[in-house]
């Protein structure tokens, strides 16, 4: 493997396919988006199959992701916010599953590619719109104007709250694609210093008594990592579950 | 923690009904109060102490967020009215108070907008 920081995020195409001149190939990132489904969805079943009254290991695990998303979803969108649950749940565990198989050596991670993520975004965003004005029609645009400001700065105010809105889901994808990105790149940076370290000639026997260094921030990093692709997952969530309480009360 | 060691009444004798209820009070309020504490630092670090890395890259994200999608409503309507360049000028400095707004919501300098609307 080289040690090129960026070919980590290559798309190969494993099957392709194409319809009607569009290029719908099976990528690798396809792969891993079906292994995380997959994932999820046995850990769901298999974990849940028991249902014990008294959990054990693995279906306390599932009930306790069900309840740390539930109260997300609760504390930001009220009892009414639930019925998104599915939405938001399927989002959280998506986003940390494809960041957590990511961390494997030589897998793909999914979610440091722009595309994907603001096509989740887009699709909260989505939801935030259609349901904001399927519930309350016009009520939705006073989204865009708040109360207390005088009406002549409406003009001002309403393109002004119209761009804040319309950048949450490209903040929302940014953050998430960038942090896995960045992260993903460091990694590889400092992982390819202990070789190249190890290799050198001039050095000698130090070598690899210097490539010690790098490679505890390596380890140090790894560990970052996990945290940065669980707390990325929980402020995507966060993130989500704000935007919806926005389509359930745009004003009150 | 236990405030009924020193209590007079629970020593010996069986506690009565009202120092029982008043103890249930007690013990109610001293429960909230740590629902309360919990929640507070629960939302302070969501937002990120000890993360200044995470909270460094929100508040970017926001602020790039503003300006490019303010840029890309001015180069739409330019392309579109052809009244190139004054859409891209206008909205671009729009989007540039837009992604400081953003900043300082969600830095919580400012109320959130369904806070805010909430309230009025």
């Amino acid at each position: 493997m080289a040690n090129d920081p960026i070919s980590q995020f290559k798309i190969t195409k494993l099957v392709p396919i194409e319809v009607g001149g569009l290029d719908l190939s099976f990528t690798n990132s396809s792969l891993f988006m079906v292994a995380t489904t997959a994932v999820v969805a046995t850990f769901l079943i298999l974990s849940t199959s028991g249902r014990g009254l008294v959990p054990g290991r693995w279906q306390s695990v599932a009930e306790m992701s069900y309840e740390f998303v539930a109260n997300t979803l609760r504390s930001a969108a009220g009892n009414e916010g639930m019925r998104f649950f599915p939405l938001v749940f399927s989002l959280f565990m998506f986003v940390l599953i494809a960041n957590l198989i990511g961390m494997f050596p030589y897998f793909f991670t999914v979610t440091s590619h722009l595309i994907v993520t603001f096509a989740l975004s887009m699709l909260v965003i989505g939801t935030v719109m259609i349901y904001g004005f399927a519930k309350h029609g016009a009520k939705f645009l006073k989204l865009f104007t708040p109360d207390g400001v005088p009406p002549v700065l409406f003009i001002l105010v309403t393109p002004i709250e119209i761009i804040s809105f319309l950048s949450r889901p490209v903040s929302l994808s940014v953050r998430l694609f960038a942090n896995m990105l960045a992260g993903h790149i460091t990694l590889k940076v400092f992982a390819g210093f202990v070789t190249s370290l190890i290799a050198a000639e001039g050095l000698g026997i130090m070598g690899p008594v210097f490539s010690v260094l790098p490679l505890a921030m390596t380890v140090a990093l790894t560990g970052l990592e996990f945290l940065v692709a669980f707390l990325q997952a929980y402020v995507f969530t966060v993130l989500t579950c704000m935007y919806l309480n926005d389509a359930l009360h745009p004003s009150h | 923690m236990s405030p009924n060691e020193n209590e007079p009444g629970v020593q010996g004798a069986r506690p009565t009904e009202a120092e029982l209820s008043e103890r249930r009070n007690r013990l109610a309020r001293a429960l909230e109060e740590k629902t309360a504490q919990a929640e507070g630092q629960k939302s302070v670090s969501s937002s990120g102490t000890g993360q200044g890395f995470a909270q460094a890259m929100k508040l970017s994200t926001e602020f790039v967020a503003g300006v490019l999608v303010g840029a890309a409503i001015g180069w739409m309507i330019d392309k579109g009215f052809g009244t190139s360049p004054w859409g891209l000028i206008v909205f671009l400095l729009l989007g540039f108070v837009a992604g400081v707004l953003n900043v300082l919501r969600s830095a919580g300098l400012i109320a959130e907008q369904h806070d805010r609307t909430r309230d009025g």
